[in-house]
């Protein structure tokens, strides 16, 4: 208790925390970093990582360009901050495929004209990536349903 | 024998693609210039009101806080107005808008100062700390109300809130209406929506003080006209500035402005500090301050004879520019050109006032008034057939321009100052396409099985013809490499529409290469000077030609220089296989590789009909006036009344653009213009409170259709060359979104036939049309309503 109450005078001291040491696996490689606590995931990804294959689109979670894996499920990372990644498990687009060797689903995407100028892209194919490990054949139905979170302005979503 | 295959006209994916979807697109804010230092504005909370005071001395303490300006610290060049872009004898007060607010901010979001900081999270919070003394004035914010005498000014000085006023006639508009059988005269509203690209703006500046050159990344449609007006405000050289428009995330229009404050004030603070800068502007920021478009009140008539034929048309309208008005009067003056469409019509008045309101500045959004004017023309077809009993199909077909009319001289002057000359086109063929495909014959049948399963469905069907590939003038450079590749170079940027791809199949035509491997470099002003700007569908026809000239070029300078090194003739000569070789004798050849060593020796002479050393060509295509293609959009829309809520059952789009490049580009432009007119007639509108602020400031307030509400679209093309190129080709950019409210109000009005009332306003939303199921009443609204609770 003594302990407890010292603790909490000298930060009160200090002024409030603002920064924080994280440890995460980013695409399977452990990464660590102190950070601002309210520093966004995707800011935190793109700035401090230099992943910029995640992109920001309104930050306030309704575009859907900044949707990455979180512990295997599908997030916005617009939405949450870096410090609450801590000890997870994430996966971006550089996970997936590179120009010479592209996923099934990104190959997919260029086969049917699935993107125009390619902003909301990465966002939306980590969804399908997470629609498709749940439902490998998803109908057209689901498949609509599930991206509903993705806006895409340039393809009509053909 | 060598094979070649031949690009143009096939279904090629794209070679962009692979680095998009990886994510190795290089976005304006994937860019991180070492030292970078980032940028945020202060933007005004007022639509009206004047600054009396700012005191900036917190926010420059704040640790982190590199550089606070406001306007007393700016030079000169950008202290005042901002360069006026279009200028028209009817415009009459080309009033543009500040780098930073003057005295008074006109426009919420107007920026007032900008703080340059070690990260955006200490800008921002430096912003906090800025201390604006506002005197409020009464905002102008309503259309109407800003045009009539008596109405506080937005700028005072000139007396008044209207701009611009212009009249274009045809024929004699009076006398036809005098001796018509028929008059029809209804008013039509379309409000404010805003491109909503899903990247917003962003500019970052670097400036070398040692060598004095200064490089801008921009997310511009026009990097040229940036890097130009950028020498003239900032003093220097164009020669020493380069424009790159990286990768874009949509542009659609609002991305074309020379110059936004954001991309002055970002190269001007680079400059100052000595630091690469970056500003990247979000959601909220482009709402309010990247520029609007639709907002216009038409009064419109119809005169038409006993039997349907359109003896003249006439409309009188509003536009409403916002706070400024740089862009000029383009916007109207595509709306009331863009009206007359397919039909003949001998007798048309078109007359504008341009009206400034305390509202965010208005330029063109994709389709650029051509929506309205087709809302306009289509719905007063739409009465002319009720009126008369006649089938809405056959009233139209009635009044096409024939076939064998082209070129059709409407008599009215474009936005590109030239005579509105269609070029060529067969709109009944594509009409019949469409009804066939459509299935417009069955639909009474269709109608009444859905009427008797309870579904409130109905069919729409409307035509256009839309303006494209204007001029001035697009060039290109084309560069066989001695690897082998083809390397070509034009300033369009692009934000989508795959000119990587539909470009370098022009030149892998040309040239006998494979597509893959000509590397295609838009938008950077230093890969190539010259040029104008992604706009008005116009960088396929455009620069695509000068692609081509540039491409045959090359193609004829390979030949010239094979010939001295295959000792042949050089029309014994052909190209295939990224080879030249005597027709005959396949053995007898040499690679375009070997060719771009030979065109470039280290010893001897050139000869003189080499034109330049290399195997390289610059050309340059800048076509008198547009081109014109057509296109006819159909829908089913079904309607739940006791909601309001809209499902799209169908819908098709027939349309010819001339000679098509990529079927899979062009429908894709298409398909992303249909979401968006399904947009601007349902789901998107922007919402100004009395007080002149913008309530829609995010997407869950600004809807943005999403895979839930756009239905697969079905597309037939017809190919009617155009006359004005080489390449046969008419834009398309803007083909999808322009009839779709049209299409839209007449299903409407086709599905809720039995409630008496007519769409007459754009956007809707089920709010707005439960509304007006409610006003009219019975017969479905109560009853059905009840049943359903």
């Amino acid at each position: 208790m003594t302990h407890g109450t010292a603790t909490s005078r000298r930060r009160r001291k200090a002024g409030p925390v603002t920064r924080a040491t994280i440890t995460l696996r980013v695409n399977g490689a452990e990464r660590t970093a102190t950070v601002e606590v309210r520093k966004t995931l995707v800011d935190f990804l793109r700035e401090d990582l230099g992943l910029t294959g995640t992109h920001v689109g309104c930050e306030h979670g309704v575009c859907g360009a900044c949707t990455i894996l979180l512990n295997g499920e599908a997030v916005r990372s617009c939405l949450l901050f870096a410090v609450q990644a801590d000890g997870a498990e994430i996966a971006t687009v550089e996970s997936l495929g590179t120009p010479d060797r592209l996923h099934p689903l990104q190959e997919a995407f260029r086969e049917h004209h699935g993107l125009q100028c390619g902003f909301c892209t990465p966002g939306m194919v980590m969804s399908a990536v997470d629609l498709c490990a749940r439902r490998p054949s998803p109908d057209e139905r689901e498949v609509r349903e599930w991206l509903e979170g993705n806006i895409c302005r340039c393809t009509g979503y053909h | 024998m060598l094979m070649t295959t031949r690009y143009f006209g096939e279904r090629i994916k794209r070679n962009e693609d692979p680095r998009l979807l990886t994510g190795n697109g290089t976005f304006i804010d994937d860019l991180r210039p070492a030292g970078v230092v980032h940028a945020a504005f202060l933007r005004s909370p007022h639509a009206h009101a004047r600054i009396t005071r700012i005191d900036t001395a917190q926010a420059a303490q704040l640790p982190g806080v590199i550089a606070v300006y406001t306007r007393a610290q700016l030079p000169e060049a950008i202290s005042g107005p901002l360069p006026k872009l279009i200028g028209h004898p009817a415009l009459v007060h080309h009033k543009t808008q500040y780098a930073l607010a003057p005295e008074k901010v006109r426009l919420v979001g107007e920026p007032v100062a900008l703080v340059i900081a070690e990260s955006r999270y200490v800008a921002e919070d430096a912003l906090d700390l800025i201390e604006v003394d506002y005197d409020p004035l009464p905002p102008v914010v309503d259309l109407e109300a800003a045009a009539r005498d008596g109405s506080p000014l937005v700028h005072e000085d000139i007396g008044t809130n209207i701009c611009a006023h212009h009249t274009q006639r045809v024929g004699n508009v009076e006398e036809a209406f005098a001796h018509a059988t028929h008059v029809f005269s209804e008013r039509f509203v379309i409000d404010r929506g805003t491109a909503a690209p899903m990247e917003c703006r962003g500019v970052v500046a670097v400036w070398d003080g040692k060598v004095r050159e200064l490089t801008v990344w921009d997310t511009t449609q026009a990097p040229i006209r940036i890097r130009n007006y950028l020498s003239q405000l900032l003093g220097l050289p164009q020669n020493d500035i380069r424009v790159v428009a990286p990768d874009i995330g949509g542009g659609f229009g609002p991305k074309i402005m020379m110059c936004y404050p954001e991309e002055v004030l970002v190269p001007w603070a680079a400059m100052q500090l000595g630091r690469p800068v970056k500003w990247i502007e979000d959601r909220r920021e482009n709402f309010a301050a990247m520029n609007h478009e639709r907002e216009q009140i038409h009064d419109a008539s119809i005169a038409v004879d006993a039997d349907g034929r359109i003896l003249g048309v006439k409309t009188v309208f509003l536009y409403d520019s916002g706070a400024y008005i740089p862009y000029g009067i383009i916007v109207p003056i595509v709306a009331s050109t863009t009206l007359v469409g397919p039909y003949r019509i001998p007798n048309y008045h078109c007359e504008f006032k341009a009206v400034f309101t305390n509202k965010t500045i208005v330029s063109p959004y994709r389709g650029a008034g051509r929506p309205h004017g087709v809302f306009v023309m289509e719905r007063l077809m739409d009465r002319v057939a009720r009126e008369l009993g006649l089938d809405r199909v056959e009233v139209r077909r009635r009044n096409f321009i024939q076939p064998d009319e082209f070129p059709y001289d409407t008599g009215l002057i474009y936005q590109d100052n030239a005579p509105l000359i269609y070029d060529s086109g067969n709109y009944p063929a594509v009409l019949e396409k469409a009804v066939e495909l459509i299935g417009y014959a069955e639909w009474p049948d269709l109608k009444a099985r859905y009427r008797r399963e309870g579904r409130v469905v109905g069919l729409g069907i409307a035509c256009y013809v839309e303006g494209s590939g204007i001029g001035p003038y697009e060039g290109c450079r084309v560069t066989v490499e001695p690897n082998g590749r083809v390397y070509a170079a034009t300033s369009v940027g692009t934000q989508g529409q795959g000119h990587y791809t539909a470009f370098a199949q022009i030149i892998a035509d040309a040239l006998a290469v494979d597509v893959e491997d000509v590397i295609v470099t838009t938008g950077d002003s230093g890969a190539f000077g010259w040029g104008t700007g992604t706009f008005a569908s116009r960088a396929g026809v455009v620069a695509g030609n000068a692609v081509h000239l540039a491409a045959q070029a090359v193609r004829a300078k390979a030949i010239k220089v094979a010939a001295t090194a295959l000792e042949a003739r050089e029309e014994d000569l052909e190209l295939a296989d990224a080879r030249v070789f005597v027709r005959g004798s396949p053995d007898r050849s040499i690679t375009l590789a070997q060719l771009a060593v030979t065109a470039n020796p280290l010893r001897g002479t050139i000869p003189e009909g080499w034109e330049q050393p290399g195997l390289e060509a610059s050309r340059f295509f800048a076509p008198p006036r547009g081109t014109f293609p057509m296109g006819v959009h159909a829908a089913l829309v079904e309607v739940d009344v006791r909601t309001g809520l809209v499902t799209f059952l169908r819908y098709l789009v027939v349309h010819d653009c001339g000679k098509v490049i990529n079927p899979l580009i062009l429908d894709g432009q298409i398909r992303g213009g249909v979401a968006q007119g399904i947009g601007n007639c349902f789901y998107e509108k922007l919402v100004y409170d009395e007080g002149g602020q913008l309530l829609t400031q995010t997407f869950m307030d600004y809807l943005l259709p999403t895979t839930a509400e756009v239905p697969d679209v079905e597309i037939a093309h017809l190919e009617t060359p155009t006359p004005m190129n080489p390449l046969g080709v008419k834009g398309a950019g803007e083909a999808g979104v322009i009839p779709v409210p049209a299409v839209f109000a007449q299903a409407l009005d086709d599905a809720l036939a039995d409630f008496g009332f007519r769409i007459r306003e754009m956007p809707l939303n089920p709010s707005r049309l439960r509304e007006m199921l409610r006003a009219a009443g019975q017969p479905a609204d109560g009853r059905r309503a009840a049943a359903a609770r």
